[in-house]
């Protein structure tokens, strides 16, 4: 299915208007694209997370797809018991395949920490769900608390700025790089400024004979402390910056899908949000010198595998 | 919530087929026979050879299960839950730390009213590692909202596993039932027992289609939102409805199963009660320990009876003070204790159920067999003799005593 911006305004919504997320929330955004790039029908498991509480409010609900929410660290399990029901009535000839698909999300509390061994698991058994990471980084249904997604020096409720701590003090878990170690046939991380590269590989990923992993960066003004009007632009900053890029790989070869004309300096990020405003500081210069040299290093061991290609 | 089933109820007697089993075997067996469409689980002893035996027939195209082998108990009743919302059937097996750490979702597969099926080897809870029988898994999940059914033998444990299908699937109940035997005790003791016919389990089983289902794209629907102050409260007076429910149904059913082979199941089965002036209350193998104590007892002409408890939850409460109405000291064995009750989890089911009947024969409540440790005839006679002393002497002595322990 070819992506074309006048026929997906042309379409319905799968998450319908009048759901409670935040002004600015970039998840609503992401999960509508996402929707609208998948023909076939589908079955979504969502995690406890913010999407979870603000589009299923009993007895409303935003869903204009099957939908199920079990818990906070079992979504990708979830979808994978429906996939293996799917699989087991398709093949007794209890029901026609009709090509359904199984899409999990999850925030990056319930990827990167809580749900880390099920989703695994799922990878391992090779269960045909794609997981989509919205990864706000940190818990921000429960008013921002720090997870291993949550970037160094970040300020959070958890990782508060005090008199002798500069917010979060460990570095991020590269969760993507995870997914590529359990040899899944798609693995991307993707960002909604760019829709047609999120919506490709939402098609690509479906297409994958296996599981597959999308971990896309969802600004959230509240927890960010950021203007509820610049998300977009600033998941684009993530990219320009190379805090966040976006690449794919596919059956283990890496591609780059964007790389910034002119790659700016981290403190462009950190100054478009209140996380990190206490970096901008000067007794923090030699903490935002360690996380500028981090995200080189990782850009550059990242260009360099996709090159290698 | 609608089921479609081939046919009526069964009239004609099957003949069973004798065999020698161990209760895991048993109940694979009986999984075999059911062939669900989805099972999911991980290994856990002594639960461990109902999962291995049922990979056999996996591996072996005797069943056309999608098996899930899971990376946790957590995950397998995760998936269990999100297989069932997908409209087949679906089971799984655990026991002990198993259901512990499934504990949240148990939860959950209740109050999506979930006909999930688990086979249960009661094992002892750590600490300290005891991979032996108690009861302490299945009451730490008490509350979870599923049905609890417990077996006295090998025979029952098979018999339960079909009976718990039917009731899980009643458009009345629509609950998940666990139906559970001692771990080792059952679960490994070889016993003769009578397997039906594939074809009559089939027919008996008939066939499953619920009313909304995950795979139902065409009409989508959200399961499981968000229920706040407005509603939960009566989504779970419904569950309650439910569970009652159950009691008439467990009921129907084991009469049912009953007819198609001559083994009649209710939630009860008392022995040698009718005229009994003191009373045990026990449940799973136990039970069969204190038929020969109760017999020994008869033999020196004391009046003495059994009550052996199947079903747990739902608690069948007027059943059980009928049949302890005209009894005039009782014992309530538990296998399992509350911390800080004033008794433990069978004892105060009891209690509550003659208190609100009116009865007041004496009862007391002996914990027994942590850990496996074994429960002899003679340690019963004992429980006999001390109610004995009660029901002559009026004096009751201490509430909760503990049996077969040193100290």
């Amino acid at each position: 299915m070819a992506i074309n911006l006048r026929q997906m305004c042309n379409e319905r919504d799968q998450l319908a208007p009048g759901h409670r997320l935040c002004p600015g929330c970039a998840e609503p955004v992401v999960v509508r694209q996402i929707l609208h790039a998948i023909e076939d029908p589908v079955v979504v498991a969502n995690a406890t997370g913010c999407l979870e509480v603000s589009t299923s409010i009993f007895p409303y609900t935003s869903w204009r797809v099957p939908w199920i929410h079990s818990a906070f660290e079992n979504a990708s399990t979830t979808a994978a018991g429906a996939e293996s029901m799917y699989r087991s009535l398709v093949r007794q000839g209890k029901m026609a395949d009709n090509g359904t698909k199984f899409l999990a999300f999850g925030g990056d509390g319930a990827t990167y920490d809580i749900g880390f061994q099920f989703l695994s698991g799922v990878w391992e058994r090779g269960h045909k769900v794609l997981y989509v990471c919205l990864n706000n980084e940190a818990y921000m249904n429960t008013g921002i608390q720090r997870s291993s997604a949550t970037p160094l020096g970040a300020w959070t409720t958890t990782s508060p700025v005090g008199r002798v701590r500069p917010g979060k003090r460990e570095n991020r878990k590269n969760m993507t790089a995870i997914a590529v170690a359990h040899e899944i046939p798609y693995v991307a991380q993707a960002s909604p400024h760019l829709w047609r590269d999120l919506m490709n590989k939402v098609q690509r990923a479906l297409a994958a004979d296996g599981p597959s992993f999308i971990n896309v960066l969802a600004p959230c003004p509240r927890g960010w402390r950021s203007e509820p009007g610049e998300s977009i632009s600033i998941s684009k900053l993530a990219a320009d910056t190379c805090v966040w890029p976006l690449y794919e790989v596919i059956d283990g070869v890496w591609k780059l899908n964007y790389k910034p004309r002119n790659k700016r300096p981290v403190t462009d990020w950190m100054k478009s949000q209140g996380r990190f405003s206490h970096l901008l500081k000067p007794e923090n210069e030699e903490l935002v010198t360690q996380i500028q040299e981090r995200v080189d290093k990782e850009w550059e061991a990242l260009v360099t595998k996709c090159e290698a290609n | 919530m609608t089921m479609t089933r081939s046919k009526g109820s069964v009239t004609d007697r099957v003949q069973g087929e004798p065999i020698a089993l161990d209760g895991a075997k048993a109940v694979a067996q009986a999984m075999r026979q059911m062939n669900p469409d989805v099972v999911a689980a991980y290994p856990i002893t002594p639960q461990t050879e109902i999962v291995q035996t049922f990979s056999e027939y996996v591996a072996n195209g005797e069943v056309d299960t999608e098996f899930v082998a899971v990376e946790s108990e957590h995950a397998a009743m995760s998936a269990c839950i999100g297989a069932a919302a997908a409209g087949g059937r679906v089971q799984t097996a655990t026991t002990s730390a198993g259901m512990a750490f499934m504990w949240e979702v148990l939860y959950v597969a209740s109050s999506l009213r979930l006909p999930i099926i688990m086979a249960v080897a009661n094992r002892a809870l750590s600490a300290p590692l005891n991979i032996h029988c108690d009861h302490s898994d299945a009451m730490g999940a008490r509350d979870a909202g599923w049905l609890q059914v417990y077996a006295e033998d090998v025979q029952e444990a098979y018999d339960n596993a079909f009976q718990a299908l039917r009731i899980a699937e009643h458009p009345d109940v629509m609950l998940p039932v666990m139906h559970c035997q001692d771990g080792f005790i059952i679960s490994h003791g070889v016993e003769r027992l009578e397997l039906l016919p594939d074809g009559a389990v089939k027919e008996f089983i008939g066939t499953y289609t619920p009313r909304y289902s995950l795979l139902d794209t065409e009409h989508p629907a959200t399961f499981g939102p968000v229920d706040l102050q407005d509603h939960y409260f009566e989504h779970k007076r419904q569950q309650v409805d439910g569970m009652e429910k159950a009691l008439a149904v467990v009921e129907e059913i084991g009469q049912e199963y009953g007819d198609l082979t001559g083994r009649y199941y209710g939630h009860l089965s008392p022995y040698r009660l009718e005229d009994a002036e003191i009373a045990i209350v026990v449940m799973g193998s136990t039970a069969g320990t204190t038929k020969i104590a109760v017999d020994k007892m008869r033999e020196r002409g004391i009046k003495a009876g059994l009550l052996k408890l199947r079903t747990f939850r739902p608690f069948p409460a007027d059943a059980v003070a009928e049949a302890l109405a005209g009894v005039s000291a009782v014992a309530v064995l538990d296998r399992a204790i509350a911390f800080g009750s004033q008794g433990n989890p069978i004892f105060l089911d009891v209690c509550t159920s003659l208190y609100a009947s009116g009865a007041r024969p004496d009862v007391v409540n002996y914990v027994y067999g942590l850990g496996g440790r074994d429960t002899t005839a003679s340690q019963i006679t004992t429980v006999y003799a001390d109610l004995l002393n009660i029901a002559e002497t009026g004096q009751r002595g201490p509430l909760v005593r503990y049996l077969g322990l040193r100290e």
